[in-house]
């Protein structure tokens, strides 16, 4: 066990925990943030994605110690301060996108982050961007055309 | 649904604070002796609650169905609120707790009756009797496509349309004029005449007075404001923000965590177990060995997971280890050869022995699917604590009365002792309709006094799932000399459910469908759209071969067979329609189609596949979908879309196989999902019919995998007879 530093959604915070340990695990178990989802634990579905220094990254794979000193957001640190919903979430709804909803706040993290780097994205980008993120509901259509739309909002 | 008898299962009070429920169920005192036996536990009605209004005039619906992303709460609640003339601002609704009261006898009553025909639409004796099989069965089940078909017609619209009579003769009475001077809308009653308006909730109290009436008058589709409109599903804010609490996400105090670990040959049980290494996991409180599986109960998940990794488990034998994927076709193959033309008999019609016999030629083809994993995004969990004398589970389930009653039986504990709070399922597919995982986890709680959340790995979810069955079916048509059947043999394996999902929509005169089955030890469990998954790939694959035997393109020649069914025909036409079907497509390209009727909505698909790259790319899927009529369009189309990507998945990559007996496959590196690059455009569109009502969940699966298969064949010319269709070349030498 040792601690480790980092800032969360804008908050500073100090762990104590074995620094080999998941991201993932000490969001969800510890911080009680339990938006972000296991779903795989080997990277390969999204679920568990947050931004590490505004970088989506695989929580499930990424050690603790990774996130020393370093800024980390999770979905339930996407909207505005005052509750406004980030233009992701908000098209989210406008297109009715979650089904089971369990790997979107995943998708929305990627999108999130696509859209910050990359204010118009082509298909091809979408692609890139968003592979990595299963959607076993299938709501791989919506998904793109909520990106499109926040794109333009 | 004409008539509400006066037998009916109709109930309404007024319940403390002045909330008037009105219930569709059935009432306590039924003359039934079946059902008064069932009454065993104080203060249980036997009636299902399904609306309340409050004081502050909110109105919920009851909703006995869980949500894994169907939108059921809202379609449901649309369905009562419509029926009430509700203002839809201040409708919510309540999932129903697992409680026989919440028994969902519509369904139970349809899973029995099918299309039977019934004197009026609730006949006392038989509802009785549908009632108590629900109930003795434990169905409070979401599966089968059935909310919408079952729940919402034969319940909701009840119980709104009722309040609704209900509320307005006591507005009648209050005010001392005519009912038939009052209108409603939007949860207020108006007498035009004295301009005089009120909310419902003003009364309540004097609606719960009367005895709710035997038969509500039902909107026509004409009248309907909220069914039939793409309402905003109650459910999605909270699943953009993080706020949606899934099983996984339960949280209690002084919680620790279980990881477990099945056999790798299902049905083994523990020898010896060596946790040497396992015990210098920091972290570790426990180590248990349950024979059927090991689990480890550790103060996070993390080192529950490193901790049972690092066990060395000695299995038993179970005489299966020895079995390979080939093994278990073999052996279907083989009871298919002994079986010969007697196979069990599920559809006989004519005579086809003859029929062949006689005709100009005969045409045969064997086809074959693989084991399918469910692979729901939220690995199967529940959390379990023992205190007090009462077993509380909270987990995501599909059937949570069944697992209920599962618990209590398993654990012999009384009924009333046990409490199962169903939370959001982060997928289902029929996964979590089996109540083992539940189980699992009371089993390792009650080893301690704490609560104790279970989490599998995914590849626990992946290798201890009830699987897709693998089978094989075989076809042989009699064909005219235009190439037309004159009759239709298959022979089939596994028949699970539903049962008539190997039956075909088409005019063909002598048909003989039977099938045989074959035991093995891999565990079989429904799986979205159940048997029509495969029957839906044999038959539209087998028919497309017909028509090209024919020297007719596919559509054409389905449609010369569906003459008889003008609902079939004018979903294919739409498809065809939507698809261009017939243009000339690019270098590389292909058309297919399929029809599957299933779960009472009739789906044509047509699918554009481009074949120039490394694996079938489908581009474009165009689909018609007849549901009768649609209560949420956006909602439908959301599951059609949704099942077809779920069977576009398991067409291009779905293979689970079995090696010594295991199950090869473990996480999404090698069991590999469809992602977002590959996923086509998809256009749908609804035709209300008005036809029985239809399910939404289900329907989009089946017609995919062949529409693609048959598209692969019109852009290369080979004909895919297996799955996974992705690897279609490699059979090709």
């Amino acid at each position: 066990m040792s601690e480790t530093q980092f800032s969360i959604n804008g908050q500073d915070t100090v762990v104590d925990a074995d620094p080999s340990m998941p991201l993932l695990w000490v969001i969800r178990e510890q911080l009680k943030l339990t938006g972000t989802k296991f779903g795989c634990g080997i990277a390969q579905c999204g679920a568990c994605t947050v931004h590490l220094d505004g970088i989506p990254v695989r929580s499930c794979s990424t050690p603790l110690a990774a996130a020393e000193g370093a800024e980390i957001t999770t979905i339930e640190g996407v909207a505005a301060e005052d509750g406004t919903r980030h233009k992701v979430q908000a098209a989210w709804i406008e297109h009715q996108v979650p089904q089971c909803g369990y790997c979107q706040s995943g998708q929305i993290m990627s999108a999130v982050a696509l859209l910050r780097d990359n204010p118009n994205p082509s298909d091809e980008d979408i692609d890139l961007a968003m592979s990595g993120n299963i959607c076993r509901c299938g709501a791989y259509g919506r998904i793109r055309a909520a990106i499109k739309s926040a794109a333009s909002a | 649904m004409s008539k509400w008898t006066r037998r009916g299962f109709i109930a309404a009070g007024v319940l403390s604070g002045g909330v008037l429920a009105v219930g569709v169920g059935i009432r306590e005192g039924h003359r039934a002796p079946k059902l008064a036996e069932m009454m065993t536990e104080d203060g249980e009605t036997l009636v299902n609650v399904w609306v309340k209004l409050a004081p502050d005039n909110t109105i919920t619906a009851i909703v006995p169905h869980s949500e894994m992303g169907q939108g059921v709460f809202t379609s449901m609640a649309q369905m009562l609120a419509d029926e009430m003339d509700a203002d839809w601002e201040n409708v919510t609704f309540e999932q129903a707790p697992a409680h026989e009261a919440y028994a969902n006898y519509p369904l139970g009553r349809e899973f029995i009756l099918g299309d039977t025909k019934v004197p009026g639409f609730v006949q006392d004796s038989l509802n009785g009797g549908f009632l108590r099989i629900a109930q003795s069965m434990g169905l409070q089940i979401t599966g089968g496509s059935t909310a919408v078909r079952f729940t919402g017609m034969g319940g909701m619209r009840i119980a709104g349309a009722a309040a609704r009579e209900m509320i307005v003769k006591a507005a009648g009475k209050t005010w001392s004029v005519p009912t038939r001077e009052l209108r409603t809308e939007n949860s207020y009653v108006h007498h035009d005449a004295s301009n005089r308006s009120a909310p419902y909730a003003e009364f309540a109290a004097q609606a719960g007075t009367y005895a709710p009436p035997t038969q509500p008058k039902l909107k026509t589709p004409a009248e309907f404001k909220l069914m039939g409109q793409s309402l905003p599903r109650f459910d999605i804010p909270a699943k953009t923000d993080g706020t949606a609490e899934f099983g996984i996400d339960v949280d209690l105090p002084g919680m620790k965590y279980a990881a477990v670990m099945g056999p790798p040959v299902l049905g083994a049980e523990t020898v010896s177990i060596d946790d040497t290494y396992a015990r210098e996991t920091p972290g570790i409180i426990k180590v248990l060995d349950k024979g059927a599986y090991v689990a480890v109960v550790a103060d996070s998940y993390w080192h529950a997971e490193n901790a049972i990794r690092q066990l060395d488990v000695t299995w038993s034998q179970t005489g299966a280890e020895a079995l390979n994927q080939n093994d278990i076709f073999d052996a279907m193959r083989q009871a298919m050869d002994a079986a010969g033309d007697k196979g069990k008999e599920d559809v006989a019609i004519g005579n086809a022995r003859r029929a062949q016999n006689a005709a100009t030629r005969v045409y045969e083809a064997e086809y074959s699917v693989p084991f399918l994993a469910h692979a729901a995004m939220e690995p199967l969990n529940a959390t379990a604590w023992i205190h007090d004398g009462q077993i509380e589970l909270w987990s995501g389930l599909q059937n949570p009365l069944a697992v209920r009653d599962e618990i209590a039986g398993t654990f012999d504990v009384k009924k009333a002792d046990v409490h199962v709070h169903n939370v959001m399922l982060g997928g289902g597919f029929g996964r979590r309709s089996n109540p083992d995982y539940p189980l699992m986890a009371v089993e390792i709680a009650r080893e301690f006094d704490h609560p104790v959340k279970m989490i599998w790995s995914r590849e626990q979810a992946t290798q201890q799932d009830c699987y897709r069955t693998a089978s094989v079916s075989r076809f042989k048509a009699g064909l005219d000399e235009a190439g037309m059947p004159v009759s239709w043999d298959n022979l089939c394996t596994q028949k699970h459910d539903p049962p008539e999902a190997s039956q075909i929509p088409y005019k063909i005169d002598n048909q003989l469908i039977h099938y045989t089955d074959v035991e093995h030890h891999i565990r079989f469990g429904p799986w979205r759209s159940v048997d029509h998954t495969q029957h839906g790939f044999f038959i539209e694959s087998f028919i497309d071969e017909l028509a090209d035997q024919a020297g007719m393109d596919g559509y054409a020649y389905r449609r010369k067979l569906l003459e008889h069914a003008p609902r079939y025909t004018a979903v294919l036409d739409a498809a065809a329609k939507a698809a261009d079907w017939g243009r000339v497509v690019p270098e590389g390209h292909g058309l297919g189609i399929a029809l599957v009727d299933s779960f009472g909505t009739v789906v044509a698909q047509v699918v554009e596949v481009d074949v120039t790259g490394s694996e079938p790319k489908v581009v474009h899927v165009w689909c018609a979908a007849d549901p009768g009529y649609a209560m949420n369009p956006d909602g439908f189309i959301a599951q059609i879309e949704s099942g077809i990507i779920y069977g576009l998945t398991a067409a291009l990559y779905g293979d689970i196989t079995i090696e010594d007996g295991a199950v090869v496959q473990s996480n999404f590196h090698d069991y590999p999902m469809l992602r977002m690059d590959q996923a086509p455009d998809i256009s749908v569109e609804i035709i209300n019919s008005g036809a029985k009502v239809g399910g939404g969940g289900e329907p989009g699966t089946p017609p995919i995998a062949p529409a693609l298969a048959n598209a692969v064949f019109a852009a290369t010319g080979v004909r895919v007879r297996s799955q996974p269709i992705a690897n279609y070349q490699e059979g090709l030498s």
